[in-house]
């Protein structure tokens, strides 16, 4: 299931992406915070389209926390 | 009569006699809502004598099914009462959606109809209008014994037979049936009488529903708000319906003082709220609408056969509800004809139970989705919802995440036992073996109004045999009339497709054979 989602390195300034993602962030309430997370993996789920790296990516998300679920 | 002080009545009609005879009936429907009534329509229109028990002797008014799809309307094409449903009703196109206190909706969608079809995709009618429409036409029907105010008190399944003990009057009688139809909605007494239940899930929702009428000209627009200002924290929506009345639904959560908030006093500020400070309205009709996504396990037990609201309940968000139970009297009445007639085992009916089913769990899963995002259950839900619809305002890609409801479309079986797949190797377009026949122009009428409620093999000039009790509707012998029609069921020269009497196609091959054809024939009968 997982083959369809990348999960070797693939992004080439890894400390700038980190970076923007933390600053997405800032100034925010949590309940703003926990919005804008949502937001951004809408926008990025819409763009991958891929329903296959999209279901194995929640797999992968929900499995690093409950394995075997 | 029945006594049903809190009901009110919209048509009074005669109570129909207690019976001095006693013979057994092939079939008895009891409820004679849209569901029975369709159920004892169609029945009678195959020739079938059906007696309907209504509780009531009235029609109800008050707040009901108000939307009807384009598939109920084909349905009540086949028996002859779509026309008077649409001429009565309000055809409408435009969705908007409104989120927190902006003024401006968040998107706007056209619901147009499907292009080159006779029916349009949704009218708004009120429940009271097309029982009326469906009892005309029921009565028009030599084999209908329709009996109002007899209620059934008793139920007993036994040799081969039926017995119901009903009420009448002040007297009481028995009748015996081969077959029950519990159509008797949501709190069935078929249902309670055979110590049956719903099984799945329990999800509780309440709903105000006021339905209110305005003189002044208002957008023919379903308007749909989350979280609104009117209505915090809830939704809300507004329908227009025939003769001025508008249905404003508001969402008012769990454990409600149901009584208080049909209170005049409680739903004036909402409906101001709603449509403005100075909207002159008069009251129609308010209650409070507790719904539930549930089913019953089967619905086909013995020879008691559950449709509609009595078999399965959803939410009100997609007009699955009613038009959900009138496709199980298209389903259902088919394949009770075919038995009663001898033509097909009395096994069929568990393909009733099979694809009613399928049908009840798609409607239950849509509706739980609108549910959902309505009514979020944890702050991460409510953060991704939130994230939709304002993500909606400027990026049409979370357009279709938002979710006020998927509304009513027809339910497809392509695992059915009933249906012969594609020869392997052969490619196809057009509707598929499982799906329901897709309306098209032909010649100067419409191909469903052709198709009848019969099997047919529909075609575009095979010229070989075909089987008795199948009906050849060749569309090459229409010229260039049919020829929409063709690309819908994607016949090539010689190519055809079996329809059921529901008009599902059965079947198709791109070079069919008399043996092919009553093979799938024989399949679609439940004979293999």
């Amino acid at each position: 299931m997982t083959d369809a989602l990348k999960t070797e390195p693939n992004i080439l300034r890894p400390d700038e992406v980190y970076a923007r993602l933390v600053g997405l962030h800032e100034g925010l309430s949590d309940e703003e915070s926990h919005r804008a997370s949502a937001a951004l993996v809408l926008l990025l789920a819409n763009h991958i389209g891929d329903e296959a790296v999209i279901f194995a990516a929640i797999a992968a998300a929900r499995r690093q926390l409950r394995p075997g679920t | 009569m029945a006594n049903a002080p809190s009901i009110p009545v919209w048509k009074k009609l005669d109570a129909g006699p207690v019976p001095t005879t006693t013979r057994r009936h092939p079939v008895v429907v009891v409820g004679a809502g849209p569901v029975g009534l369709t159920v004892a329509l169609d029945l009678a229109r195959y020739g079938h004598p059906v007696v309907v028990l209504g509780k009531f002797d009235f029609i109800a008014a008050g707040s009901k099914a108000i939307c009807f799809s384009k598939r109920t309307l084909d349905i009540w094409g086949r028996l002859g009462v779509a026309r008077p449903m649409i001429d009565k009703g309000v055809i409408w196109n435009v969705g908007k959606v409104f989120w927190g206190d902006a003024t401006e909706p968040v998107y706007q969608f056209d619901m147009l109809p499907v292009k080159n079809q006779q029916h349009p995709g949704f009218i708004n009618l009120q429940q009271y209008y097309a029982e009326d429409l469906l009892l005309a036409a029921l009565k028009e029907c030599p084999g209908a014994d329709i009996r109002f105010g007899h209620d059934v008190t008793g139920l007993r399944q036994q040799s081969g037979q039926v017995e119901l003990d009903v009420a009448s009057g002040g007297s009481a009688y028995t009748l015996a049936a081969e077959y029950v139809i519990a159509c008797d909605g949501n709190k069935s007494r078929i249902r309670d009488l055979m110590r049956l239940d719903f099984d799945g899930r329990v999800f509780e929702e309440n709903f105000l529903i006021a339905d209110i009428k305005i003189e002044e000209s208002r957008p023919l627009e379903r308007w749909f708000w989350f979280d609104p200002p009117f209505n915090r924290g809830q939704s809300a929506l507004l329908h227009k319906q025939p003769d001025n009345v508008w249905r404003l639904d508001f969402q008012l959560g769990w454990n409600v003082d149901r009584q208080a908030c049909t209170d005049p006093a409680f739903v004036d500020p909402l409906v101001r709220g709603m449509l403005g400070p100075d909207i002159r309205y008069a009251p129609e009709w308010y209650s409070v609408y507790t719904f539930q996504c549930r089913r019953m396990k089967r619905f086909v037990h013995d020879r008691v056969i559950f449709a509609g609201d009595s078999a399965h309940l959803v939410s009100p968000f997609g007009a699955r509800g009613c038009n959900g139970g009138v496709a199980d009297a298209d389903n259902l009445v088919w394949k009770l004809d075919l038995i009663l007639r001898g033509e097909a085992p009395a096994t069929l009916l568990e393909t009733y139970n099979d694809e009613a089913i399928t049908t009840a769990d798609e409607n239950i899963l849509n509706s739980s989705r609108s549910t959902d995002f309505l009514t979020p259950k944890t702050p991460a839900s409510r953060a991704l919802r939130d994230a939709v619809l304002s993500l909606a305002r400027h990026h049409p890609f979370a357009r279709p995440f938002v979710n006020s409801g998927r509304l009513s479309t027809p339910v497809s079986y392509p695992q059915s036992p009933l249906v012969t797949a594609d020869v392997p190797g052969e490619t196809w377009a057009g509707v598929a073996p499982g799906s329901p026949a897709l309306d098209a122009p032909l010649g100067s009428g419409w191909l469903l109004d052709r198709l009848g409620g019969r099997f047919v093999l529909l075609t575009n000039g095979y010229r070989g045999e075909w089987p008795p009790g199948v009906d050849l509707v060749d569309l090459a012998d229409e010229g260039t009339g049919a020829a929409l029609a063709i690309e819908r069921f994607d016949l090539t020269p010689g190519a055809a497709c079996l329809l059921r009497p529901d008009q599902y196609v059965a079947a198709r091959w791109r070079r069919p054979t008399r043996g092919a054809i009553e093979a799938a024939l024989s399949r679609a009968r439940g004979l293999v």
